[in-house]
């Protein structure tokens, strides 16, 4: 492999965006497709679906043997509300292998021994995002616990924004319809609106906060790998909202 | 898991941009219940220093010995490992699994 090659591959990753290496492992000839590229490449059909299950492979390409290295930005979690929830949620998301974080401003909630191991940041969201967290992003999958929207709705908006692969917001469908109305009159669409899965959390009958943890981390997993809702995550350059296939629970 | 690929990415950049001649393993293939999944990587410098595993340790080995090689002609090359025999706890896979590797060295 170039120098370079391995290079780009590198500085995509820093940048978290996604990459795929090809490499024909007959003649060892390689190219990088970046994200935003995929959708012009030849191969687009084949590459988009190697980028939503995120796994690297062997494919035939005209009788040649082509190894197909997936590069995906770690996912994050990010968690509004140092809540009962979400101290069952942190070591779960743990054991997937999501980086997560806590959010929330109230330090009688966010303490280190309620959540011990776990990333916690006492800001306000939006401060949060301005400074002790990296920025949203499409890899980011954004959860909003508290039930308080002074605390929930710029987080949501935020991760409206940016695009996040999901976003969940705890309530009931009354918390939720006054959510709706509110984000709609700060000028979001239906459709992006449409994208918060709430009531949060596939239907599963949860009950106690760690099946509701369980609920949402599935929520999340289906909404990463499985295609139709992968394609929020995978189809570069949407704009936000445009395709709602992260559905409430119920 | 995904982040762990990358440091080993990262590593072989920065060991090329040292100076160090550098090859890099990556399991393409596997069957049965190998140690590592596709998409696993080994970086290996001209000492055999080594970051990463594409086994788990059954066959890192040979797969620097390649490396060392690929580094020494500049040809990419695909290697199988796979149970065979009395040769299987030299360079075989332990679990029963068979695996093939690309090893390439960076220019």
């Amino acid at each position: 492999m170039k120098l370079e090659t391995l290079a780009i591959l590198n500085a995509e990753r820093a940048a978290r965006r996604a990459a795929i290496l090809l490499s024909d492992l007959d003649d060892g000839g390689q190219r990088v497709v970046r994200e935003a590229q995929i959708g012009d490449d030849p191969l687009a059909d084949l590459l988009t679906r190697h980028l939503l299950s995120g796994k690297s492979g062997l494919v035939t390409i005209e009788g040649r043997q082509v190894f197909l290295t997936v590069q995906v930005p770690p996912v994050r979690l990010v968690v509004i509300g140092a809540v009962h929830i979400s101290q069952a949620l942190c070591p779960m998301a743990a054991a997937l292998d999501l980086s997560v974080s806590v959010i929330d401003p109230r330090t009688a909630f966010a303490t280190p021994d309620r959540f011990p191991g776990t990333t916690l940041v006492t800001q306000w969201p939006d401060e949060a995002f301005a400074s002790s967290v990296p920025p949203l992003d499409r890899y980011c999958a954004l959860v909003a616990l508290t039930h308080d929207p002074k605390i929930d709705d710029p987080a949501l908006i935020a991760a409206l924004k940016a695009q996040c692969f999901y976003v969940g917001a705890l309530g009931s469908r009354k918390t939720h319809a006054r959510r709706v109305e509110r984000l709609t009159e700060a000028g979001f669409s239906a459709a992006e609106v449409g994208r918060i899965a709430a009531p949060i959390g596939l239907d599963i009958g949860a009950v106690s906060p760690a099946e509701i943890a369980v609920s949402i981390l599935a929520q999340i997993v289906a909404s990463q790998r499985k295609s139709s809702a992968g394609q929020v995550a995978g189809t570069p350059g949407q704009a936000a909202g445009s395709s709602s296939q992260v559905s409430g629970g119920a | 898991m995904l982040s762990a690929e990358t440091d080993i990415l990262k590593a072989a950049e920065s060991w090329r941009r040292d100076g160090r001649q550098v090859a890099l393993a990556t399991v393409v293939e596997t069957w049965g219940s190998a140690p590592r999944p596709v998409g696993s990587h080994l970086v290996v410098d001209e000492d055999g220093n080594f970051l990463g595993s594409v086994s788990g340790g059954c066959v890192e080995g040979a797969v620097i010995t390649e490396g060392l090689e690929a580094i020494a002609d500049g040809h990419p090359r695909v290697i199988e490992f796979g149970v065979a025999d009395e040769t299987a706890w030299r360079v075989g896979l332990s679990c029963g699994g068979r695996i093939r590797v690309f090893v390439e060295r960076i220019d």
